[in-house]
């Protein structure tokens, strides 16, 4: 049979990529014109700005606070996560109650629910008249329009990542190594500490970084629970944001591609985790 | 000698109600109630003021152009979806990893900041800004620029819900195909797509949701002008600005139930091909 017959069964890759050659052109043309060409304007006009005076805007004060209470805020968020993450992905998947399908499928709400949505709600329960605020006010704890009803919106918009990692490597661990701890005398403490916990690492921090990256860039709730007061609870998309409306570009573009680059870094973080888990997960 | 343990499992069921309870309590904290809020807020005066608030024209315009939207941009990101899912998942080329990843960038990199590249780009002083002037072309504050933004923040979805799915069915009945002389477009439509037909929907799925949910991305581009080039998270956020929370939470309330039709058909998918796709 000769290679070049049109029904020949067997393609090499090079062939293959002949005969669809416009489902590749397709692909980079979009990928181009998406996502190429704008990054490349983001930092072609960032670069414009020369070293000395990039510097100076992406630190200025106001920038300097937006960093720390974008970063911080989300920091805390994904790991209080991380923790009732690993413990609600547990119950899920070890324990069984009436309700369980429906708290597993509630869990995607953050992925499905709007984000000004999940902003104008989560504003009017932590205010000071709502469902929780209300109870929280008497204390002095105020939670919407300052820095905590960032960390709520951000504990909402971030919640589900670890749950949906650690749930399936949950599924494929066997029962039998707890037991075997379990048998020899561990206690319930060192079964959790020394043989549950271990092979759920990896996929727990994937979660974490997965839930940190999403509060980071965090807009359309935050703009709503937050009074974006600078120095207080102003964070960096919002800082983009208002700049790009004063029309000032400069400082829009600088501090853009400061926050492009934090997440180019967590992206690279993610995917050394996720290589190191599909590592633990083959031993 | 130690007396036989009973197994972990059956011990304590004090501490599995405790993490139960606590389980529940977090969700019931952080997602329930806010989301029973949103119906509570809508209805608490009746049903009247709820559709009062809807036959709003800004609101009647708002809901028009989300739909409009997503009619542009789901087709859209799903041809380059199965594209890149084809590109990808049947070959082998240097550089396959890091195509996935640059697919997943519009993931990682915030709404705002994708809505400035835009600017950067179409706006007045942009790359493109003196040529679409010439030919008199608005994307900025408009409807295209708004259909960019919003095909960037759900451009990965369908490539990541399809590849997987392209990857475990194989190439075998696509090569019988041809081996029994059906060309690629008969082998397509016959073969290949019968066969991704829950993993693809499942991805255009995602796609609408973000597609009609989308805020940070259009507010940048849209210009956010009522009656114009407001969608209805933008109206959403707009009347609460103004103090117009009943028709925020109107207006809410069909947002949510979008997301609603999108979690029932995901948990119907789910329970239909037996897979939880990855976050």
């Amino acid at each position: 049979m000769t290679a070049t017959h049109p029904i020949s069964p067997s393609l090499s890759p090079q062939k293959q990529r002949r005969q669809f050659p416009w489902v590749w052109r397709i692909t980079v043309f979009y990928l181009l014109v998406m996502l190429a060409v704008p990054i490349a304007a983001l930092l072609s006009r960032a670069s414009s700005a020369g070293p000395v005076h990039f510097w100076q805007v992406a630190t200025r004060a106001i920038a300097l606070s937006a960093y720390e209470v974008t970063f911080v805020t989300a920091l805390i968020a994904a790991l209080i996560n991380g923790v009732f993450g690993t413990l609600i992905a547990w119950v899920l998947v070890r324990y069984s109650f009436p309700g369980k399908r429906f708290f597993d499928a509630v869990v995607d709400l953050p992925f499905a629910l709007p984000t000004a949505v999940a902003g104008l709600t989560l504003a009017t329960v932590y205010s000071e008249n709502g469902w929780v605020g209300s109870l929280l006010a008497p204390f002095g704890i105020r939670i919407a329009f300052s820095r905590w009803g960032v960390a709520v919106a951000m504990l909402f918009i971030s919640l589900p990542f670890v749950i949906r990692t650690v749930q399936p490597v949950l599924t494929e661990m066997e029962k039998d190594v707890e037991e075997a701890a379990w048998s020899l005398g561990a206690t319930h403490g060192q079964t959790f500490w020394r043989v549950i916990l271990p092979p759920l690492m990896p996929a727990i921090l994937t979660g974490v970084a997965l839930g940190f990256s999403r509060a980071v860039g965090e807009f359309g709730s935050i703009v709503i629970i937050s009074s974006n007061t600078p120095f207080r609870d102003l964070i960096a998309s919002v800082l983009v944001f208002q700049s790009l409306e004063q029309y000032d570009y400069e400082a829009a573009t600088i501090i853009g591609t400061v926050m492009l680059l934090v997440s180019l870094a967590i992206l690279f973080l993610i995917n050394l985790l996720q290589a190191w888990g599909r590592r633990y997960a083959e031993h | 000698m130690r007396s036989i343990k009973p197994s972990p499992t059956q011990e304590k069921p004090w501490l599995h109600v405790l993490l139960i309870v606590i389980a529940i309590a977090y969700l019931a904290l952080v997602l329930l109630m806010p989301a029973a809020n949103v119906l509570f807020q809508a209805f608490h005066e009746g049903v009247m003021p709820f559709v009062e608030n809807l036959l709003e024209p800004d609101f009647l315009h708002a809901v028009w152009l989300t739909f409009a939207l997503a009619l542009v941009v789901v087709p859209l990101n799903t041809v380059f979806g199965l594209c890149a899912a084809w590109a990808i998942a049947r070959h082998r080329f240097p550089g396959r990893t890091l195509l996935l990843s640059i697919i997943d960038l519009p993931f990682s990199i915030s709404p705002v900041v994708a809505g400035l590249m835009l600017v950067l780009v179409y706006g007045r002083n942009g790359w493109l800004g003196g040529w679409l002037q010439a030919l008199d072309i608005r994307v900025i504050f408009s409807f295209p620029g708004m259909v960019l933004a919003t095909a960037f923040v759900s451009l990965p979805f369908v490539a990541r819900e399809v590849i997987p799915v392209l990857e475990e069915i194989g190439t075998e009945q696509e090569e019988a195909a041809k081996t029994l002389g059906a060309n690629e477009w008969q082998t397509f439509w016959r073969v290949t797509l019968p066969n991704i037909r829950w993993g693809l929907l499942y991805g255009v799925l995602l796609t609408n949701a973000r597609a009609m949910g989308e805020f940070g991305a259009v507010a940048v581009v849209s210009g956010n002008v009522a009656g114009l080039t407001q969608t209805l998270p933008l109206f959403v956020e707009d009347a609460y600005k103004n103090y117009n929370t009943a028709s925020a939470y109107a207006a809410a309330v069909i947002l949510g139930l979008l997301a609603l039709v999108t979690l029932v058909v995901k948990e119907i998918l789910e329970r239909k091909t037996g897979i939880k796709p990855n976050p």
